[in-house]
């Protein structure tokens, strides 16, 4: 994929994911007593499987269908001035007006916090929800911005030299959370 | 990633002519994803924040400066119109010195329209702006041909395959130009018809099949392309009478009979009523002209974000 990224560890097996989605799914049902407001947002590309697993697991808990909605941030980037070539616009689909609902950002990496600002301006400009808040599966710290997640899968400690890599099924050949380093070119 | 995904890299859009297959994709994907921002409560996104863009028109034109101006909006560009009346064109001021004047104002896109073929290629080379050409006389008018395949593959799902009849004055339109490039390239077969007076001599050598009556040029098409008969740009009459024309090439239901059931007819406007669009078609159940125009500002969104990321690299 990249240049000069080599593998360093595994840190969630396929099942370990499972496991931490499963809890996640939990912490939001339990924060929301009535589900009939609430809305999961992923962020393109891999908060969308994200949150489709988190809908999943909160249907086979509760047995409410929640709908899920896809945020292309790209619009909004605060980096398009910067970067060589504009990147793929993919697109944004609401399933339902977020007038008054209460929404779950559902995001694989929280990072230095700039794609949730993004998210965060765009959804504004759809209506006013009730509530936003912040699902990660991954928060690996070194935050640029004011802004932390309501729901962790799982802490990790990172140096900037490293990339979080997270794959799922429905987007990769794998299903797992690796930590790769960035090697300098030699 | 499944796909190969490619990256723009062209400075300017001047024509269709040098545009890979690949580059057309992606022009027509990345306008399908802008599709949806003129659906939101909030037709804006801040994506051009801070870039300017010149609109300049030495041709009358409504709706593609309008649409340019809409695109334009909807991604928070600010924007500012040019136009032959009330501009220092007027006062004999020549077009080298108009675009350095421009270029002295540092915007970073210009979009232009000219009666002259490769004024915008003069200024593209010029000006170190990103430039979009609007039309330039009967040589090209890519965001139409754009457009037009937009519409199209929002109908049929593909552009390989289709047969495709442009008619009418074949001669004097850019958008005909346009849209052969585009269609040939995607693998569509093109069929342009009109009377001999419009048809221009080596036409097929562009690649497409020539007919002289309707009913030979639209026989199993897909797509109807009809075209406004250009009175301002003549200079003379090419045929006897408007009635004639009309009767000659002019689509009517009865005629449309011959094309495919699930025919669309399309029209890059401003359609004369009458003259080579029955009105019965024009607003029939198979006319897809008004979508046309919706998806006119989708695709300037598309090519005004694409190229606005390569002028920012280099300047």
């Amino acid at each position: 994929m990249h240049e000069n990224l080599t593998p360093k560890n595994t840190i969630l097996d396929a099942k370990q994911m499972a496991r931490i989605i499963r809890r996640m799914a939990g912490e939001i049902t339990e924060t929301h007593k009535d589900l009939s407001d609430l809305l999961l947002v992923g962020i393109r590309t891999r908060g969308v499987p994200l949150a489709e697993k988190l809908a999943a697991e909160i249907e086979r808990m509760e047995g409410v269908k929640v709908p899920v909605g896809i945020l292309d941030i790209t619009l909004y980037r605060d980096d398009l001035s910067t970067i060589a070539a504009q990147p793929e616009v993919k697109g944004t689909h609401l399933p339902r007006p977020i007038e008054g609902a209460v929404l779950v950002l559902c995001d694989d990496v929280l990072y230095t916090g700039r794609t949730v600002r993004a998210a965060l301006d765009e959804l504004i400009d759809f209506g006013r929800p009730r509530a936003v808040q912040l699902a990660v599966l991954i928060d690996r710290g070194h935050r640029e911005l004011p802004i932390q997640a309501d729901v962790v899968g799982k802490k990790v400690p990172t140096s900037k030299d490293e990339v979080i890599e997270v794959t799922f099924l429905s987007t990769d050949a794998t299903e797992q959370v690796r930590i790769l380093e960035r090697k300098p070119p030699k | 990633m499944t796909t190969e995904t490619i990256r723009w890299t062209r400075k300017d859009l001047l024509g269709i002519a040098e545009l890979s297959p690949a580059e057309i994709e992606l022009l027509l994907d990345t306008a399908e994803s802008f599709s949806e921002v003129g659906e939101r409560p909030i037709k804006k996104v801040p994506t051009l924040r801070g870039k300017t863009v010149i609109n300049l028109f030495f041709e009358a034109s409504t709706r593609t400066r309008s649409s340019f101006e809409i695109a334009e909006k909807r991604l928070s560009a600010d924007n500012l119109n040019f136009s032959t009346s009330g501009s220092a064109l007027e006062k004999g001021e020549s077009l080298i010195d108009t675009a350095l004047n421009l270029q002295a104002m540092a915007p970073d896109l210009v979009v232009i329209r000219h009666g002259s073929p490769g004024v915008p290629h003069m200024l593209a080379r010029r000006i170190g702006a990103g430039i979009i050409n609007a039309g330039d006389g009967a040589h090209e008018h890519p965001t139409q041909a754009l457009l037009d395949a937009f519409t199209i593959r929002r109908h049929k799902k593909r552009l390989a395959g289709l047969r495709v009849a442009i008619i009418g004055d074949i001669e004097h339109s850019r958008v005909v130009r346009s849209n052969i490039h585009l269609l040939t390239k995607m693998g569509a077969t093109v069929v342009v018809g009109g009377p001999r007076t419009l048809m221009p001599v080596d036409i097929e050598k562009l690649g497409v099949e020539v007919a002289y009556t309707l009913d030979d040029a639209i026989r199993g098409a897909d797509v109807v392309m009809m075209l406004r008969i250009q009175l301002e740009r003549q200079g003379r009459m090419s045929f006897p009478s408007v009635k004639e024309y009309f009767r000659l090439f002019g689509l009517s239901r009865e005629r449309l009979r011959i094309a495919k059931d699930d025919v669309i007819v399309m029209h890059p406007g401003p359609m004369n009523r009458g003259v080579e669009i029955a009105s019965d078609v024009a607003d029939g159940s198979d006319s897809v002209i008004l979508e046309q125009v919706t998806h006119g500002v989708s695709v300037r969104m598309a090519v005004l974000y694409l190229l606005s990321g390569v002028t920012s690299e280099e300047s």
